[in-house]
């Protein structure tokens, strides 16, 4: 397995967080709504590990190693987990697993529709990662796992709704998202190649 | 039609004293006489924060300390917990200090509270510049335990220390072109840091208005302090509006301008978002927030083990005081 270790750090990582996070709430110090704070840590979280899964390519092409590439599938499929953590406890601790009350917030608050829709394109996204459903659908495959770049607008969008008064971490993440999708256009791909063949040469 | 309207200190049967009690009361007195004679001495401590447990002292200015001493206090409504200071006092919306919840708590030491200038002015007999010793010296301080619905779907109960709004509109004469108060924070951006931001989509000032009924109701209170002592500045320090049947934002802190105007003043969230915050932002678990349902609230503070979620009450449990006010109006229309 390629990059055993470094995979497997990233997992640790990526699972302490929101153990870290319960154990905080636990001990009553993420004040007195925790549960409004983890859903809106596993939310961002979600969102942030989105990004990274994004920037695995982009990084690859700037620095020439391989190893990045090794990250995505786990990357996305952590994002995956966090937003299902993230609908959970919203469930639990802001619906108070009212079920017949959520019915009726998909229907009257667009954003939380929108969430749904971020969520079902996630899922899409984990059920075809493995190696057997890239093989079953071949080249569809790419063409299905384009929909990440819907799916993070859509993830963006139903956060900007959120937002009350403080916009500045939502221009964040939309920033990064911005640059992120940049790098994916052919001229900067390009531009990204030609670079590191620079750099290669000099050294 | 007789309408009786209770008054708001009127004793309920609830709190009527059991007649076996009654009956004993030269034993039980006798009984207590010490601590009785004790109790007389933390007292006048209790503007140091010592009648609730857990509250860090705090020295009074010296006018409001003479009145803490002769202040009325009250008792804990029945069925109701306070929220814990801590959470009280370190969960606040105050965006002029910062937009997260804790921000007010960590920036708000650096604003100056002291002199403080109350601008009145508009439609009144009395306009100038006040001290708040000077608003409210003739008044009693009193005690009220309100529960706080935050618009956002969180709820606390907290021990007011304040005066009655009514007694200060009538002390200060308005005329009978004042139709509404409009009332506007501290807007001091040296001094919050939440005003430096650049991503902030608030007008500062931030104003906030009642209509003059509302204003004159019974239940307004201008707080100065809260849990025995004077306000921490994250809460609104020196002076704000509680306005306990409205959502929490009614509720403007560190009033600096109480205006008295002919016309409905256009406030800091109604204009900002008008279809999500009304001018009237009565406690309404039928009218839904656009992005969230008001029917339920979590009563803070909640645990891993329990969000602590209940029903919303119309007017936030005041409607037998406060619905006759909005008698012909349609809430869903005017939220």
């Amino acid at each position: 397995m390629r990059q055993f270790w470094w995979r497997l750090l990233l997992f640790i990582a990526a699972a302490s967080v929101p153990i870290y996070w319960l154990h905080l709430a636990a001990n009553a110090a993420l004040g007195p709504d925790p549960g409004k704070v983890l859903v809106d840590n596993l939310g961002q979280g979600a969102l942030a590990l989105l990004l990274c899964s994004l920037a695995m390519t982009p990084l690859q092409r700037l620095s020439g190693w391989a190893g990045w590439i090794s990250f995505r599938r786990q990357l996305g499929l952590w994002a995956f987990s966090y937003a299902v953590l993230h609908v959970s406890a919203y469930l639990y601790f802001l619906l108070g697993l009212d079920f017949g009350g959520l019915g009726i917030e998909l229907v009257e608050r667009p954003y939380i529709a929108v969430g749904a829709v971020g969520l079902l394109g996630l899922l899409a996204l984990a059920a075809t990662s493995t190696r057997w459903s890239m093989r079953k659908l071949g080249k569809r495959w790419k063409k299905l796992h384009r929909i990440v770049y819907p799916v993070l607008l859509i993830v963006l969008l139903h956060m900007l709704w959120v937002v009350r008064a403080d916009a500045g971490r939502w221009a964040l993440y939309a920033a990064a998202a911005a640059i992120l999708l940049l790098m994916r256009l052919p001229p900067v791909v390009n531009w990204l190649v030609v670079v590191r063949q620079k750099k290669g040469r000099k050294a | 039609m007789f309408i009786k309207v209770p008054r708001v200190d009127a004793c309920h049967e609830s709190q009527v004293t059991p007649e076996d009690i009654y009956l004993r009361r030269r034993q039980i007195l006798h009984g207590i006489t010490t601590s009785a004679a004790m109790s007389f001495i933390p007292r006048s401590s209790w503007g140091d924060g010592q009648r609730y447990s857990d509250v860090p002292s705090a020295a009074p200015p010296a006018w409001l300390k003479e009145k803490l001493l002769q202040a009325r206090w009250e008792t804990m409504p029945a069925g109701e917990s306070l929220t814990p200071y801590r959470d009280a006092t370190h969960y606040n919306n105050f965006y002029e200090f910062g937009p997260d919840k804790g921000d007010p708590a960590r920036n708000a030491a650096a604003m100056v509270t002291e002199p403080w200038v109350v601008t009145v002015e508009g439609e009144v007999g009395r306009p100038g510049k006040y001290s708040v010793e000077d608003l409210f010296s003739p008044s009693q301080l009193e005690e009220r335990i309100y529960r706080l619905r935050c618009v956002e779907a969180w709820s606390m109960v907290i021990p007011w220390l304040g005066f009655s709004l009514a007694d200060l509109i009538r002390r200060l004469e308005p005329t009978s072109a004042a139709k509404y108060v409009r009332f506007e924070t501290l807007a001091r951006p040296e001094q919050m840091p939440g005003m430096r931001a650049g991503f902030s989509l608030i007008d500062w000032p931030y104003v906030e208005g009642l209509r003059m009924d509302e204003a004159m109701h019974p239940l307004s209170l201008m707080a100065v302090g809260m849990y025995g002592r004077v306000l921490p500045n994250q809460n609104g320090a020196p002076l704000r509006l509680v306005v306990p049947w409205k959502y929490g934002f009614k509720s403007i802190k560190s009033i600096v301008r109480i205006s008295f105007v002919r016309n409905q003043p256009s406030t800091t969230w109604q204009r900002m978002a008008p279809q999500e915050y009304g001018f009237y932002a009565n406690v309404n678990p039928h009218v839904s927030h656009p992005r969230w349902s008001q029917a339920r609230e979590r009563r803070l503070p909640g645990s891993l083990f329990s969000p602590n979620i209940r029903a919303t009450l119309p007017f936030n449990g005041y409607a037998e005081q406060v619905s006759s006010l909005y008698a012909g109006m349609d809430l869903s229309r005017d939220y």
